[in-house]
């Protein structure tokens, strides 16, 4: 997993609240046995016509926002399904974190295990942010994942919360599974008796 | 260990309760699962059954093969294949090659880490969260964990059970532990008799419409209440299975008779002195007098209509006989834009009455309502009737038990001299990856859980109901007030 310090990006915007995991990778693309792909994928019924091509009015179709390796996204970012391709295929397109006022439990681990951020702000923040982007499609935001801090505008700023376990995993490239493996013991004891 | 820095801003959750205090079911269950508590850590949560599917598990397979790792406790792992398989005719080859991929894949993992797997030909397949409880693997106490987020049906037997992704899957697999923070709490009490016509499936979207796809974020939700009491096993399970609906990790119902009664004799139940000893133990699971929850919430079980929803995900719900809610009159910008954009997508005008639209298609079926109690409500009213000239409906029933059963009882007879498709059992059109779908535009009522704009095939619209209300509308061809009927 690629560590994961500090970095600078501008904001592609789906200001849409809710947005469940049926949406980010639709389930006809689920019958893949591999995670390659998947960011073709990505909001692919928002984001191509019924004949394939882009959909002009999508936001992640529009010139202004390519590149821009941060989503902005309304409330309960990532509901439904467990499925965790929805992360790999945020992952594939590009994303290195996503921005949202709250995010669906499952969600959040899957992304934290993909290297994916989700970076919970105040609905103040969250507004102030969606109308610059508004303003000036190319505004950009900072984010410091060790000083959890996101920072935008004239040196305005705000802390977002993250488990310090998650944190650690992120900063230092930790593999959860090589984590839990050291408890081979305990686990032993633990069945033993369970 | 794990240096954690000082300055982390996190939010404390709970601390638990300490053994001595009075307890919830969902602290208990969780203490006598810890293995080890780091501080700062999640826990090391250990995990008693995890069932497999055929959609999330090819990635975590493949993780634990490259790390030349084994499935830690076969003996703890039940696989089978539900979501894009075919539900017509089993003996056919499978027609869509990715999906027969992914199924070859399931048999070859399998196979290869001494999985049971209940495969196409076993008498025994079906929905992953029908076939746990229907072979008694679901027990209460246990912890239950699936890659897949409606594992919360199987809370209804008291146990710990929700989804996970693919990479803890892979944990699981090689560790038989997770790595977890303890969820909060949440007492949702429910209360009161259900009137005529008035179902779970009523409670739950119901409970949905009042609290939003968010309002149980980070908690795990205690089902408690005279009107829960008073459901069968199979009805606890439909409102458990939308527990995540409200964003909730679990639902959970405290074991009782019901329970006791539903799991005696199951394949995988404990028998003889082990049984008596088990029911003892499960007794105990039932939340202390006195325990505290972080959060409650109340639902009148009495005061509940046959609920539907309008929109584009199951908390857009409403009684069957209300109206269409307007945006203009929702004050929060960003719930207008959404009620806005649902009402688009579902072709609906605000302040329109549901009762009376056309309808294409009726599904049947799903982990939310595809039991034997559910085909055999549905049966009852649908007897003498037939399916409305402008409706294909499907009856999909849950598992190839289901099946056996509703067919020893002639079900299939009623559904299918009415005009319906009898189908084999699995997911089917509730997630429309095995071809069973809508086609666009289409309008279906669904006994499924999501309405998720194209959740049962692109450009598909979804009101989601109960099965009831879903043979109302069949036999109709419109949205119908079941309750008119059952008068009759
Ligand atoms: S029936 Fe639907 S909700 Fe249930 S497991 Fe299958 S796809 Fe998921």
């Amino acid at each position: 997993m690629s560590h994961f310090y500090k970095f600078t990006s501008r904001l592609a915007p789906l200001l849409v609240n809710d947005i469940d995991t049926d949406q980010i990778i639709p389930a006809r693309f689920l019958k893949a046995t591999d995670k390659s792909g998947m960011g073709d994928h990505l909001f692919a019924d928002w984001r191509y016509q019924s004949d394939g091509r882009p959909n002009p009015t999508f936001s992640l179709n529009q010139e202004a926002y390519r590149g821009a390796e941060i989503l902005l996204a309304g409330d309960n970012f990532g509901c439904g399904s467990s499925r965790e391709h929805a992360a790999w295929a945020l992952k594939a397109y590009g994303f290195r974190a996503i921005i949202s006022t709250s995010f669906a439990d499952i969600f959040k681990n899957n992304a934290l295990k993909n290297g994916l951020l989700p970076i919970q702000v105040s609905a103040h923040v969250y507004r102030f942010l969606n109308e610059a982007v508004e303003r000036n499609p190319r505004f950009e935001v900072h984010i410091d994942l060790d000083e959890q801090r996101i920072s935008f505008g004239e040196g305005s700023s705000e802390i977002f919360p993250i488990d310090p376990f998650s944190k650690y995993c992120l900063l230092h490239g930790v593999d959860e599974l090589g984590y839990l493996m050291k408890f081979q013991e305990q686990i032993e004891n633990f069945e033993a008796t369970h | 260990m794990i240096n954690i820095r000082a300055e982390v801003k996190q939010e404390k959750s709970n601390q638990a309760n300490s053994m001595t205090n009075p307890r919830t079911i969902i602290d208990k269950v969780w203490d006598s699962h810890v293995v080890v508590q780091e501080p700062d850590c999640p826990a090391v949560l250990y995990i008693d059954l995890h069932l497999i599917h055929e959609v999330t598990s090819p990635q975590a397979f493949e993780g634990i093969r490259k790390r030349g790792l084994k499935v830690r406790r076969p003996d703890k792992t039940v696989a089978t294949m539900d979501h894009s398989i075919p539900t017509l005719d089993p003996s056919l080859p499978i027609a869509d090659a990715q999906a027969a991929q992914q199924i070859a894949q399931l048999e070859k993992n399998a196979a290869e880490f001494g999985v049971r797997l209940y495969g196409m030909r076993s008498p025994n397949r079906g929905i992953v969260h029908v076939i746990g409880p229907e072979l008694g693997l679901t027990q209460p106490g246990m912890t239950i964990v699936c890659g897949d987020s409606h594992t919360s049906t199987h809370g209804a037997f008291g146990a710990l059970a929700f989804g996970i992704g693919t990479s803890e899957v892979e944990h699981v697999l090689a560790t038989q532990c997770l790595l977890q923070r303890k969820p909060k709490t949440c007492e949702v009490r429910i209360d009161g008799r259900l009137s005529p016509g008035v179902t779970a499936k009523d409670i739950i979207l119901a409970l949905l419409a009042k609290i939003g796809v968010g309002g149980g974020t980070g908690h795990v939700f205690e089902y408690t209440g005279s009107a829960i009491r008073a459901l069968s096993m199979e009805e606890r399970m439909t409102i458990c299975n939308m527990s995540i609906e409200g964003g909730a990790r679990a639902g959970i119902i405290a074991p009782d008779d019901h329970t006791f009664e539903y799991l005696v004799g199951r394949e995988f139940a404990p028998k003889g002195d082990d049984w008596d000893a088990s029911v003892q133990r499960w007794k105990a699971l039932a939340t202390d007098e006195g325990a505290r929850y972080d959060k409650s919430i109340s639902l009148d079980a009495s005061a509940l209509q046959p609920m539907i929803t309008f929109g584009t995900n199951p908390g857009m719900g409403i009684p069957i006989t209300s109206r269409v809610p307007d945006p203009n009159k929702v004050g929060d910008s960003s719930q207008k834009l959404a009620l806005e954009k649902a009402l688009r997508y579902m072709g609906l005008q605000p302040g329109e009455s549901l009762l009376g639209k056309q309808i294409d298609v009726v599904f049947i079926g799903s982990c939310t309502n595809s039991r034997l109690s559910d085909l055999r409500t549905a049966a009852r009213l649908m007897k003498g009737w037939k399916v409305a000239p402008n409706v294909r409906m499907l009856v999909v029933p849950g598992s190839q038990q289901v099946k056996r059963q509703a067919e020893a009882e002639g079900l299939h007879t009623i559904f299918k001299e009415a005009g319906a498709e009898w189908r084999e059992s699995g997911c089917s059109m509730c997630i429309a990856m095995n071809g069973d779908q809508l086609s666009p535009g289409q309008y279906a009522v669904s006994t499924s859980n999501r309405n998720f704009e194209g959740r049962q095939g692109k450009g598909g619209r979804t009101f989601l109901a109960s099965p009831l209300t879903a043979v109302a509308a069949a036999v109709t061809g419109v949205i119908t007030d079941v309750r008119a009927l059952l008068e009759d």
